[in-house]
């Protein structure tokens, strides 16, 4: 059976990190805007714990916590900003959202 | 967990997508055991796949999903969100092919008995200024949510 190293969990994490840029960058949903940034801070915790198994510390899974306690708080703020966004404009796409624009 | 990801960004129906993270979160739980970390994927169960995805649920159900399915799925940037992407996995193939040494392949340190019990204590002992202030910032997302959806203030 072949041995799986730091590395591959590495890759494996930029790969996920990868796919939530582009469901960012290209998506129109808002919704699915914020999932994708779910996939790109659990990737981020994938790498922070593969880190702390290769060192052997407790550290990495600590701040692995700390980002899904992150990850929380700003799921339920944004989906305030979008519910009152949604009662407003009645509209959930990303590039209808132009109220900030010069 | 790729293929959960990838369904997370190409499905048209926003439940699908919610259904396919579900998924993907659950095999990172799984990775997170084979990592020897028993009590992070026990909080990404119950934190992530328990609460984080029924407030998504929750959220799509109250935003009318039809028309939405009907509508463009992409924005109009997205060749140059493609292109962006893309130069950012170049950056990411160039680390880990050239940086191979600084991730070495040494054998791996024995495992702790009590995984658990050594969190807590370092949560509590030398990042409890941290614990404090993420206490903080949950009450701060707590009020702000409240207000961004309450009708009027």
């Amino acid at each position: 059976m072949l041995h799986i190293s730091t590395l591959h969990y590495l890759v494996l994490g930029g790969a996920l990190f990868l796919l939530g840029v582009i469901g960012v960058l290209t998506r129109r949903n808002v919704v699915i805007v914020l999932m994708s940034i779910e996939l790109i801070l659990n990737a981020v915790n994938l790498n922070l714990v593969a880190f702390s198994r290769l060192w052997g510390g407790l550290h990495g899974q600590v701040f692995a916590i700390f980002v899904i306690t992150d990850a929380a708080a700003e799921a339920a703020v944004g989906l305030g900003i979008l519910i009152a966004f949604f009662r407003n404009k009645e509209t959930i796409n990303v590039d209808e959202v132009n109220l900030l624009k010069w | 967990m790729l293929i959960g990801g990838i369904l997370v960004i190409t499905r048209r129906n926003a439940v699908h997508s919610a259904l396919a993270l579900i998924a993907a979160l659950l095999a990172q739980a799984g990775l997170y055991l084979m990592l020897y970390a028993p009590f992070v994927a026990g909080v990404q169960i119950i934190l992530y796949a328990g609460g984080i995805m029924v407030l998504f649920l929750f959220v799509i159900m109250l935003v009318s999903i039809e028309r939405t399915q009907r509508e463009r799925q992409f924005n109009r940037q997205w060749l140059v969100g493609i292109v962006a992407a893309a130069a950012l996995g170049g950056l990411f193939i160039t680390v880990y092919t050239k940086g191979k040494g600084i991730f070495p392949d040494r054998a791996l340190p024995p495992v702790e008995a009590q995984n658990t019990q050594n969190v807590g204590t370092l949560l509590y002992g030398q990042y409890m200024f941290a614990f404090e202030i993420a206490s903080l910032l949950l009450l701060v997302a707590i009020i702000g949510a409240v207000v961004m959806a309450k009708k009027r203030i």
